[in-house]
């Protein structure tokens, strides 16, 4: 591990929560400076993690640190720098925007004589200046995500904690907040994205470790992730009708190789000798009288590499996505 | 180096406390249900009273401030950390670098700093109105401390309970017991003697001794005691208030 510059050490973290067990003894490290994407499933681990590094709940076993403060004990020293995006848009209804942002500067202790200054200035960077006096149970969920963010850097922090920050918005929101975080790395800022994202994690991040019920499988850049499988075939088959209740008919004629259920009449088969799996899949058809409409293959994705990594079904991210979450940082 | 850090942690602890209650001031308290509840309720209340036994009107003025320290105090103060514990802005508090303690000490000041407005207000007008001559020291320290033990009873109810309207139906058991029990209305001795027991465990007994006290001077070890009792509470609602709140984030 290159530890010199981490703005982050953890070291076989692990978290229980009775009979559960949330983080499995993880180790990693994140640079100053750089974008770490978290990437996995709901309950994989990843807001578990950001509790016990921003200190809202304690290991139980292993060991961090943040900006060079040990956690638990300087985890107060260590909050002046952080600054903490939870997945829920967690500022006051009844205050304004301006108000919020204010409000989260005198916390921090922002000296008095650049308050003003520097809530005006956040709030135009987010393009909620002409907002400003509104309350913030008015704005629209991207505005409030915005806010949310705004109001984590508002102490000028060093390391930036980002749990699921696009969940739920709209496209155009999305693709807006993106290219704020984007910005940050141009501040030097040091980001912890935790996400679910796929696209997201490839278009913003640097490193990704891949993290499955609460253990981390994979740590690499987003082109390492994807070179995992780019070496292997793809082959992407369209059928002429539901082959999702025969998959394990399939995977009988696939014999080792893996296939994936992209959705009830499309697969993704992994690896292996190309004229093989046209011939297995064939046998397939013929025999289950489910035609084949198409097969390409395709270049790896992250998607694709996530799935080669974690086996995990692409339904699993889809219906994380659509689930907008259930658990908060603090809850 | 280590003492420096100190200092540190130890300024953003008070400025967290300080912003907190400056806060929830403005969020929740000085609103209308609160000053409701926390001044017009006391004075209906021992209005009600006055007209249905007209006398001396002075002798139902500690009964008044009582009143009004308890309602004003556990006006808010039993819901807003609950609430904000659901909303997930309490959370977000405790991101920044303050020890949940501090946060605790926020919400709970806050609730004194409204019931101090409240019961100074009520506490001049009927100085001035009824010409009385109190005892000011004696009653500053039984207002003061009563908003604190107060407002953290609030705070404990308001973290021992997972909905925020549950605080506040639990709390109307305690808040009304302690009108009829606590000699706020009827005097503990003309209770009979089992009652009187009852009310010599709820903290209100103290507060309306201690501001009957200070408004006709007694003995001056009894005041004391009354206060020394009042502070053994304060403690036994803030030191739960604490523990279960820690127990929500554990």
């Amino acid at each position: 591990m290159s530890q010199k510059n981490a703005a982050i050490i953890a070291d076989k973290l692990t978290k229980r929560y009775g009979d559960l067990l949330a983080v499995d003894c993880i180790s990693f490290h994140v640079d100053e400076g750089e974008i770490f994407g978290f990437l996995g499933p709901n309950g994989s681990g990843k807001t578990s993690t950001i509790r016990m590094l921003v200190g809202l709940t304690q290991p139980s076993g292993g060991r961090a640190s943040v900006l060079g403060c040990h956690l638990p004990g300087d985890i107060y020293l260590a909050r002046r720098y952080v600054g903490v995006v939870p997945d829920i848009s967690n500022l006051y209804d009844e205050l304004s925007a301006r108000e919020n942002l204010l409000f989260m500067a005198r916390l921090y202790g922002v000296p008095r004589s650049q308050q003003n200054s520097r809530v005006d200035r956040l709030l135009q960077d987010f393009g909620l200046y002409e907002r400003k006096e509104d309350h913030f149970a008015t704005f629209s969920r991207g505005m409030k995500r915005a806010l949310t963010i705004a109001a984590a850097l508002v102490h000028e922090p060093r390391l930036l904690f980002l749990d699921e920050p696009t969940t739920g918005l709209d496209a155009a929101a999305a693709r807006s907040l993106r290219s704020l975080i984007s910005g940050l790395r141009e501040k030097g800022l040091t980001v912890f994205l935790t996400t679910h994202y796929l696209a997201e994690a490839d278009m913003l991040c640097d490193r990704i470790a891949i993290l499955v019920r609460g253990r981390i499988v994979s740590i690499d850049t987003p082109e390492g992730l994807k070179r995992l499988v780019q070496e292997q075939s793809l082959i992407e088959f369209s059928f002429r009708g539901d082959v999702s209740g025969r998959i394990g008919a399939l995977q009988s004629f696939l014999g080792e190789l893996q296939a994936s259920l992209l959705d009830s009449s499309r697969i993704r088969i992994y690896g292996g000798d190309p004229p093989r799996i046209f011939d297995a899949v064939f046998q397939f058809s013929r025999e289950s009288g489910i035609g084949v409409e198409s097969a390409s293959t395709i270049r790896p994705s992250l998607e694709d590499a996530f799935l080669q990594i974690t086996g995990l079904s692409p339904q699993v991210m889809a219906a994380d996505k659509g689930s907008g979450k259930g658990r908060g940082v603090g809850r | 180096m280590g003492k420096v850090r100190g200092k540190m942690m130890w300024q953003d602890q008070m400025r967290g406390i300080y912003h907190i209650t400056i806060k929830d001031m403005k969020t929740y308290y000085l609103k209308p249900p609160a000053i409701s509840w926390g001044m017009v309720f006391p004075l209906a209340w021992t209005l009600a009273f006055y007209l249905r036994n007209p006398g001396d009107f002075a002798e139902l003025v500690p009964g008044l401030l009582a009143m009004t320290i308890i309602f004003s105090t556990t006006a808010a103060e039993a819901v807003v950390i609950n609430f904000e514990l659901r909303l997930g802005t309490l959370e977000r508090l405790l991101l920044a670098p303050l020890s949940m303690t501090a946060v605790l000490l926020g919400k709970v000041l806050g609730g004194f700093l409204f019931g101090l407005m409240m019961t100074a207000i009520v506490a001049a007008g009927a100085v001035i109105y009824l010409g009385l001559k109190p005892d000011f020291v004696g009653l500053a320290l039984t207002s003061l401390i009563s908003l604190m033990v107060f407002s953290s009873m609030g705070a404990l109810f308001s973290v021992a309970v997972r909905e925020v309207f549950e605080a506040q139906t639990l709390l109307n058991l305690p808040r009304f017991l302690m009108v009829f029990l606590c000699g706020v209305v009827y005097p503990v001795s003309a209770l009979p003697e089992g009652l009187q027991l009852l009310s010599r465990l709820l903290p209100l007994t103290y507060t309306v001794q201690g501001l009957k006290a200070s408004f006709l001077p007694i003995d001056g070890t009894v005041f004391i005691w009354d206060l020394l009792i009042l502070l053994l509470f304060l403690i036994l609602f803030l030191l739960p208030a604490n523990s279960l709140l820690q127990r929500r984030f554990s």
